[in-house]
């Protein structure tokens, strides 16, 4: 089970041929993920590894029929790809990139959402569920099956909180890297139903950041779920008003600190840990 | 990338935006010739990207070239936050009969350009938000159609504004929407929007907030206002670089790959009882030289005692951080400051190889590096 992606999820590369799309691409199929297709604009005919390269996105799905696409062209392309895959009828799209202006992003989510598509990112690692597929860029050696949950803001800190789990004996049904940026296409509270209706998922580990009501949103989502929960909130040293690097935590006001954050997890009786390590404590408490 | 108020007004001009008759001055001398040219009585206002330089002493009325001399003088010794004020805005003093609030925000939660406004603006709008919510109006703007007229005029109706000023500002909200569109701001607000008591909406002051990873196709902004106001020359340093960085008040360097790890690893220093000195995020898949750029700016910070390294490999490789940290090494003879470093990841073996010859061991658990860290520079 998992949430998502699974061993028959067909993937589609947009940027297949950059570098970095090449690198991920053989990646992902080392992992044993299927990638059935890439795009890039005038590259068709071409291969990476095993993996036809299309000129649209229409063409590889007319071919090779994917149910998710992973993006990895530049920021300034983004818009393009995300509503080429739109159209092409693909319902599951990561975008890997990171500095996408926002305007452009607001404008993609409201259609994607009319049309029934999810969107995962910008700015993220994309997600796995371990043993089954890697839709993304996170490195595989952290990730084992399991049944723990985890949605997170951040890259490398979910690889770390996950490494922490898997020595523990926790492994993971489906980690799902939301992305920083401030708006992203899929929230806390938009893939939490998702575990909660996944049998496999026993519990979730929320890992967030300062900036935004996301959390607050979540731990109100939480009061009433079936789901055990912990959370993690990154930024509790930082000044107001300082932005920290792509993260889009910014603390602005009362909303949004590290502070109104924990106070919602705990009024919503969701524990709170003080550090990574803490969260497998405290994981291991909940399902005890 | 915040806009100073002249910045802003500056813009807002061009998108025919009433605002009061002014310029920038960096010297008290720039800002009395502004005075003598204008002869009209004159605030003079720090430019500085803080709020709440009203009450920091940050404005000041004069009418006399003398008096804006001295107050331009004693405004640009303030600091106001802990940020120098460099320049200040010398501009006519408006009649004003009411303050209102206007803006254009994205709001992040809705993901929706959101139109505010109250009839209640001025420097204690955020107390009306508390108080009197009613106040605040509010309509959320869908973001592919963006601003319609039928949006103004439910706000017109909702201020319970006079038919005589109705056209002014309808013209008046749809050129700061367009503003807010044309320059892919996250944020544009008039507070106070100033009806004078000559019965014309002015800008009394600006407010706008540009989306940093928009700005390569805002060429304009990009190279007017971006370095040139610059608080910090480590940070322009970081910028140049291509790397982010933030500059705080402790005394611990720290580096790391990725934002949330490295938000997480000042957390755990200050946890262990260490101030950080700054937040420094290498972003994913870095090379052996951008490891070396980031050390170097550490190692240029004299409030740095020491530097802790946090790496969690995953596309960025644990030996090409190790082999920038050896050229660092290379190049001056050893490090000035004590450096802990914790690498786990994506080659942590090849890594270790690097290392072998070095003073420097790895720590694997990032609780004990922090803690080591802490321990060695205080």
């Amino acid at each position: 089970m998992g949430i998502l992606i699974n061993k028959n999820t067909r993937i589609l590369v947009q940027g297949v041929t950059g570098q970095e799309g090449r690198f991920h691409t053989e990646e992902m199929l080392k992992y044993g993920s299927k990638v059935v297709a890439g795009v890039t604009p005038g590259k068709k005919g071409e291969m990476v590894g095993d993996v036809p390269v299309f000129n649209t996105v229409k063409e590889a799905v007319d071919e090779t029929q994917p149910t998710a696409s992973v993006i990895f062209v530049p920021s300034q392309f983004v818009k393009d790809a995300l509503l080429e895959a739109i159209f092409a009828g693909i319902k599951l799209i990561v975008c890997i990139t990171e500095g996408v202006p926002v305007k452009d992003f607001v404008k993609v989510k409201r259609y994607a959402r009319d049309k029934g598509v999810t969107i995962i990112g910008p700015n993220c690692p994309g997600l796995i569920t371990p043993g089954e597929c890697k839709l993304g860029i996170m490195p595989a050696m952290p990730f084992t099956p399991g049944n723990i949950g985890i949605i997170s803001r951040s890259g490398t800190l979910t690889y770390q909180v996950a490494d922490e789990l898997t020595r523990a004996g926790f492994g993971q049904t489906t980690v799902v890297g939301i992305g920083g940026d401030p708006v992203v296409g899929s929230t806390f509270l938009d893939i939490l139903p998702l575990f909660a209706a996944d049998e496999k998922t026993k519990a979730v580990v929320l890992m967030g950041e300062i900036g935004g009501s996301q959390e607050e949103k979540a731990a109100a989502y939480l009061k009433n779920s079936r789901l055990k929960a912990v959370a993690f909130i990154a930024g509790r040293s930082a000044p107001e008003g300082k932005k920290m690097g792509h993260a889009g935590a910014i603390v602005s006001g009362k909303t949004g600190t590290a502070q109104a954050k924990i106070e919602a997890f705990s009024q919503a009786g969701i524990p709170v840990a003080d550090t990574t390590s803490e969260v497998v404590t405290l994981i291991k408490r909940a399902l005890d | 990338m915040r806009l100073l108020e002249y910045q802003a007004k500056e813009l807002f001009a061009k998108g025919q935006i009433p605002v009061p008759m002014g310029e920038v001055a960096h010297t008290p001398e720039k800002a009395g010739e502004i005075f003598a040219a204008m002869k009209k009585k004159v605030a003079v206002k720090a430019q500085v990207k803080v709020g709440g330089r009203g009450k920091a002493g940050g404005v000041a009325l004069a009418d006399h070239a003398s008096t804006v001399q001295k107050e331009a003088k004693r405004i640009l010794e303030l600091s106001i936050k802990g940020i120098p004020v460099r320049a200040v805005l010398v501009e006519e003093a408006l009649n004003i009969a009411q303050e209102y609030y206007l803006s254009f925000v994205l709001d992040r939660d809705e993901s929706k350009p959101l139109l505010i406004a109250s009839a209640m603006g001025g420097v204690d709008i955020e107390e009306v938000a508390e108080k009197y919510p009613q106040e605040i109006k509010k309509i959320y703007l869908d973001p592919n159609w963006g601003l319609q007229d039928y949006h103004i005029r439910q706000l017109i109706f909702a201020l319970d504004l006079p038919q005589h000023l109705h056209k002014e500002f309808f013209l008046l909200v749809k050129h700061l929407y367009r503003l807010y569109e044309e320059k892919d701001a996250l944020l544009a607000e008039i507070n106070p929007l100033v009806l004078t008591q000559e019965g014309k909406w002015v800008a009394g002051d600006a407010k706008m907030e540009i989306d940093d990873n928009a700005l390569y196709r805002q060429d304009a902004i990009k190279e007017k206002y971006t370095l040139i106001e610059a608080e910090d020359p480590l940070e322009v340093k970081a910028a140049e670089e291509g790397l982010a960085y933030v500059r705080l008040s402790g005394n611990v360097g720290i580096l790391g790959n990725g934002a949330g790890l490295v938000m997480t690893t000042l957390d755990l220093v200050q946890r262990f009882g260490g101030k950080p000195a700054n937040f420094l995020d290498l972003g994913g898949g870095s090379s052996a030289a951008k490891v070396k750029k980031g050390i170097d700016l550490l190692v240029s910070d004299p409030n740095v005692k020491g530097i802790l390294i946090n790496i969690f490999g995953g596309i960025t490789r644990c030996d090409e951080v190790a082999k920038g940290l050896l050229t660092v090494i290379e190049e001056k003879g050893s490090l000035p400051v004590p450096v802990v470093i914790r690498l786990v990841g994506t080659r942590q073996e090849e890594a270790m190889e690097v290392l072998k010859n070095s003073d420097l061991v790895p720590i694997l658990n990032m609780e004990e590096a922090a803690k080591k860290i802490v321990s060695l520079v205080q």
